[in-house]
């Protein structure tokens, strides 16, 4: 019976095809769940900082907050303005949750947990975070909005100039590693924290979380949606559930970098200490942990910092990030040169 | 086998609708977007045979980057259609004979009208040999060796152009005031506070 079953999932068409289903299914399905929680916890963590009490009437301690937003999101009606341009109006919000959620087929979550284990993942995620820019850049165009427009032309600008020095973050990573697979990155990691990369590469660590929070438009790079000037930014004219996948989007490409950050950096599902009462802890486990690690931070730049000026957010990037990152990128490379620490292939 | 032809004749399909709507569309947005789209395609096209690295630059660099400033550009432009069309026929030929060199040199590169020794059977071949290793490798062990100087240069091509359009661009305006953030973080106490005893009544 077994066997039939394998032989079923193996080689027949619709069993293949339900198993990529399947597969699909369980990324996805806890994926959106932590985003209904990441705004939940992003909430309790700005109330904590402003000493406030956070959503907490519905359901108890607020739990079922997120599902009452989404039930009314869903609910409420969708107004395509007049003078939009309809088609891309409503194109523009559906890239942006698609490519959040594209992105995470190559991610893994465990020593072989991971739908496509593919050659070149990191540059397939990095080619897919490139590509959030182009929901926000039609959504802006689209809408046919002053305010929207300029929002979708400070995120382009600003997720370009980012993406130059996220670039050369993984570079210098990839270089340490030798190979571009995802799981390599990991593995090249493996035997506790001390062989973790953020050791080494601080800076890049350091360079890698501050352009993550500027690629996913978050304070204080949130310039694309600064309230005080531009109302909404680029989802200004979107309402109900169009501006609710923006809104999981968002929270999808955090959670994604994140993850990014926990792969690269913080040796994705390896435990801390390798030693026996910590590494029975499933890796997945310990991959969720530094993920919510990361996010906690997100949320704590988010309750902290001030705003930075737009011409402050570009000599950061251009004129900071950029020649620092690429002189780490020669620093390491001839550090592994002349050490004889180059990685066998 | 048969999966793979069919989402090749999808993807090629596609990747020349898309083409020939870049010419056609009557908004240059959406020309744009449908180039990205023909980008996108042609990166499957890649991953169809097997050379994923080359598929994922291209996402990368002419989608990610490149497309997003086409975009960025076209979006800002005051388009005025019907003078757009004024000028087709009289740049018709031009753009015709551009499009008939560029056939050529791509049939001759094949070898299907030369009789170079880099036919489809023979390129078929040295690619069987370069897929024991993953092409990433194979790539950055000939570009690195035997096209290194090659390489070289074109960096250089483009950082001459680099340096081409920041001098363009570039002016000095007089009497710009800008944060030097050095100056402001290097600022002590001392430097920008001062104590004013100040007599009672008197004002500063």
């Amino acid at each position: 019976m077994s066997a039939d079953l394998i032989h079923f999932f193996t080689t027949n068409w619709l069993g293949q095809a339900i198993v990529i289903v399947a597969q699909c299914l369980a990324v996805t399905v806890p994926l959106l769940v932590a985003v209904a929680y990441m705004t939940y916890v992003d909430r309790k963590v700005w109330a904590s900082i402003q000493l406030r009490r956070g959503p907490n009437v519905v359901g108890p301690f607020g739990l079922l907050q997120p599902f009452a937003d989404g039930l009314k999101l869903v609910l409420k009606e969708t107004i395509i303005p007049s003078s939009a341009n309809g088609v891309l109006f409503i194109i523009a919000p559906m890239i942006t949750f698609m490519t959040a959620l594209v992105a995470w087929a190559v991610v893994p979550f465990d020593n072989g947990w991971v739908i496509a284990d593919i050659n070149v993942g990191i540059l397939y995620l990095f080619a897919i975070s490139s590509l959030g820019v182009y929901g926000i850049i039609i959504a802006g165009w689209a809408s046919n909005s002053k305010y929207a427009f300029l929002g979708a032309l400070r995120s382009a600008a600003q997720m370009v100039s980012y993406e130059v020095s996220i670039g050369f973050v993984l570079i210098t990573v990839l270089l340490c590693v030798g190979s571009l697979n995802l799981s390599d990155v990991v593995l090249a990691q493996s035997g506790g924290f001390w062989h973790w990369f953020f050791l080494p590469l601080l800076p890049m660590f350091v360079i890698f979380f501050v352009s993550s929070l500027a690629e996913t438009n978050r304070t204080p790079f949130d310039l694309p949606m600064s309230e005080a000037e531009l109302v909404a930014g680029f989802h200004t004219e979107y309402s109900a559930m169009t501006f609710g996948l923006f809104f999981l989007g968002e929270y999808a490409n955090m959670i994604l970098l994140s993850a990014m950050g926990a792969i690269l950096f913080l040796g994705g599902w390896m435990s801390p200490i390798p030693y026996a009462p910590f590494t029975y802890v499933p890796g997945v486990v310990w991959f969720a942990l530094k993920i919510a690690f990361l996010l906690f931070v997100f949320s704590w730049t988010k309750g902290t910092l001030p705003r930075y000026r737009y011409d402050q957010l570009m000599r950061l990037g251009w004129k900071v990030f950029l020649p620092v990152s690429l002189g780490w990128v020669v620093l390491t490379a001839a550090v592994l040169q002349f050490s004889g620490w180059v990685p066998k292939p | 086998m048969l999966l793979q032809a069919l989402a090749f004749y999808v993807f090629a399909a596609i990747t020349v609708a898309a083409g020939a709507m870049v010419v056609v569309s009557r908004n240059p947005v959406y020309s744009v977007l449908f180039l990205i789209l023909a980008f996108f395609n042609a990166a499957a096209l890649f991953v169809l045979i097997g050379a994923e690295f080359i598929a994922m630059i291209l996402v990368i660099v002419y989608v990610g980057a490149v497309a997003v400033l086409f975009l960025f550009v076209v979006m800002m432009l005051d388009i005025n259609l019907t003078e757009l069309r004024e000028g087709f026929l009289k740049y018709f030929p031009v753009g015709a004979l551009i499009g008939v060199v560029l056939f050529a040199e791509m049939l001759l590169g094949l070898g299907i009208v030369g009789a170079g020794s880099k036919t489809i059977a023979g390129l078929n071949a040295q690619g069987a040999q370069v897929l024991a290793i993953d092409n990433t490798r194979a790539i950055g062990r000939v570009l690195y060796t035997q096209y290194f100087y090659l390489f070289q240069v074109a960096g250089v091509v483009l950082l001459v152009a680099m340096i081409g359009a920041i001098v363009l661009t570039l002016r000095t305006r007089p009497g710009v005031r800008r944060q030097k953030a050095g100056d402001q973080i290097n600022r002590t106490k001392e430097q920008a506070m001062t104590v004013v005893k100040v007599p009672t009544r008197g004002g500063v």
